[in-house]
């Protein structure tokens, strides 16, 4: 009856957003008098998941599983499921959970509810409030089958320490030769950069920054936030920088908890995309840009005048406070 | 090739959102619908497909009849026929369960669909579809080539990308990278003329099993207004970020 998470691991180490799904699934739980069991992939260390609250690890261990292939993935979540007799699944919206999220549904026969950003609604019947609408709006959807599947959206819940005792169980899945019909040949990943997806802060610009030999400050900005560095979709059609800089509705989707935009005016497909983002600082030399009606903070000015004063200001704010 | 390219119909990226019937539908009014742009890169990868490989392309959409302009617009764009499952489309599931007797009903050896519709962004149909089938499946596709039974994709990951090999039957999640933003197409006078007499044949439902249903719709809280900060005063933006947003 426990509900179920996949705690999500690379190189063996679990992802901040194991954490937070354990978080997430222990006060579901609390509500719904159970507990939590996490099902871990060539995972070390399991037992961190008690902190959070995961009172039964099930352990996989197993060479197969050493790149990520969502069809073996998903079987072995299922069978988590099954042994357990979940009645709620709980995933996380990384790209590889997103990939696997649907087919653990279809395996468990549930329904599956994506983006959720809050703890459920209601528990009985089960209900849960989402984005819809690329964040333009909330959608409240009721699960109806036995088995429920939902994902957390990026950034929504945070962490909560709830620390519990923690069996730890080695479990050992079939995995059906089907299961492999697709390959991974060849894998690219930036390094020593800080992803879109993982980054706490963004740093974005558009096309105020006049040119991409202009993003030598966009760059250091970042650099000393410890933060990633996105684009609109315009300066990313020209060419200035790659399509995966570019944010927006048909772009990546951005939930940090601080966005900083300069030199984007705030086109609506554009916010959709980076509305999640807790804080939203914008940059701008027009006072009329739609971005500052969507902005916590804004600065009416020359991008070419304000991010250096910000860069130095920065330095002298880290260096005082590190 | 028998590729089947799934379309959804949804509200222009530029639309404002409201609802109707105390929050519980979505209000048409005034909305432009289009194809969902994720959809739209892999129906042009699909005719790409068709124009150099030599391949079938049927569009289908679960939806009603106002979702037949949309699926006109996708045979005016180089789709050989149309297919509309008469429903009103509330779950993924349900979505999925008719889009998969479709493919075999139609032998179909490649589906794409979008990764997610720009409406409900419920990300879930391509892969229900893939499970239902036993097809294997590609998500958040970039790229793909296909030869013989053999395929070759390219999926985004969190920080990079990835190149897969695989094989047909097989259900392609796709987005934008399946072809670039120049080469989505904009339909011609030919094509429009040409679209008219293309077969679209209305289905009837298989199913009627939901998963999920839709309680009710919220528009965000309105948001307070911006703190203006003088150019000159940056201690003052690095101030209310570290002791009132708490974010550095």
């Amino acid at each position: 009856m426990s509900i179920l998470i996949y705690a999500e691991s690379a190189e063996g180490k679990f992802k901040k957003v194991a954490f937070e799904l354990a978080s997430y699934a222990k006060k579901v739980a609390d509500a719904m008098g159970t507990s939590v069991t996490a099902v871990t992939i060539n995972a070390n260390n399991t037992s961190e998941l008690g902190k959070y609250g995961v009172s039964k690890v099930l352990q996989v261990s197993n060479e197969q599983l050493a790149t990520f292939n969502a069809k073996a993935f998903a079987s072995v979540i299922q069978q988590a499921a099954e042994k357990e007799g979940t009645s709620l699944v709980v995933l996380s919206s990384t790209t590889d959970s997103l990939y696997l999220a649907p087919l653990v549904a279809v395996s468990l026969k549930a329904g599956y509810a994506s983006n959720v950003v809050a703890l459920p609604v209601s528990t009985s019947p089960f209900q849960v409030k989402r984005t819809a609408f690329s964040n333009k709006a909330f959608n409240v959807t009721e699960l109806t089958t036995a088995v429920k599947v939902i994902g957390l959206a990026k950034n929504s819940y945070g962490l909560n320490e709830d620390a519990v005792a923690t069996s730890e169980e080695a479990f050992a899945p079939a995995l059906d030769s089907s299961a492999f019909g697709v390959k991974v040949e060849n894998v690219e990943k930036v390094t020593g950069k800080v992803t879109i997806a993982d980054a706490e802060i963004v740093v974005s610009a558009g096309r105020g920054m006049k040119g991409p030999e202009n993003w030598g400050m966009i760059e250091e900005l970042a650099s000393v936030l410890g933060a990633a560095t996105a684009c609109s979709k315009p300066v990313s059609d020209i060419g200035w920088r790659p399509h995966s800089e570019h944010v927006g509705q048909t772009g990546k989707p951005v939930a940090s908890n601080l966005y900083i935009a300069v030199g984007i005016s705030g086109a609506i497909q554009h916010i959709a995309g980076i509305n999640s983002s807790k804080v939203k600082v914008v940059i701008n030399t027009d006072p009329e840009a739609p971005f500052f009606k969507v902005a916590d903070y804004g600065i009416v000015g020359d991008a070419f005048d304000v991010v250096p004063k910000l860069i130095e200001k920065l330095k002298a704010f880290k260096a005082a406070n590190a | 090739m028998k590729i089947l390219v799934c379309i959804s119909h949804v509200p222009d990226t530029t639309s404002k959102i409201n609802f109707t019937n105390g929050d519980t539908e979505f209000d048409t009014n005034g909305v432009q619908f289009v194809i969902n742009p994720n959809d739209e890169f892999g129906l042009t990868r699909a005719i790409w497909f068709k124009e150099q490989q030599g391949a079938s392309v049927t569009v289908v959409n679960v939806g009603g009849a106002d979702a037949e302009a949309t699926l006109r617009k996708a045979l005016a764009i180089g789709a050989d026929e149309a297919i509309r499952i008469n429903a009103n489309p509330t779950d993924g599931m349900f979505v999925a369960t008719e889009l998969a007797a479709v493919v075999k009903a139609g032998n179909y050896d490649l589906v794409i669909a979008g990764k997610e519709s720009l409406d409900y962004n419920g990300g879930m149909v391509p892969g229900m579809l893939a499970g239902l089938l036993g097809f294997n499946f590609v998500n958040s596709c970039i790229g793909l080539d296909v030869n013989g039974t053999e395929a070759k994709a390219v999926r985004e990951i969190d920080g990079g990308k990835e190149t897969v090999s695989t094989s047909l039957p097989l259900v392609i999640g796709g987005q934008k990278g399946l072809v670039e933003e120049k080469d989505l197409r904009i339909p011609n006078m030919r094509g429009i003329m040409m679209a008219r007499t293309k077969a679209l044949d209305v289905k009837e439902l298989t199913t009627t099993e939901t998963a999920s249903k839709a309680v009710k719709f919220e528009k965000p809280a309105p948001k307070s207004a911006v703190k203006l900060i003088s150019a000159d005063n940056i201690d003052e933006l690095i101030d209310l970020l570290h002791n009132e947003a708490k974010v550095i």
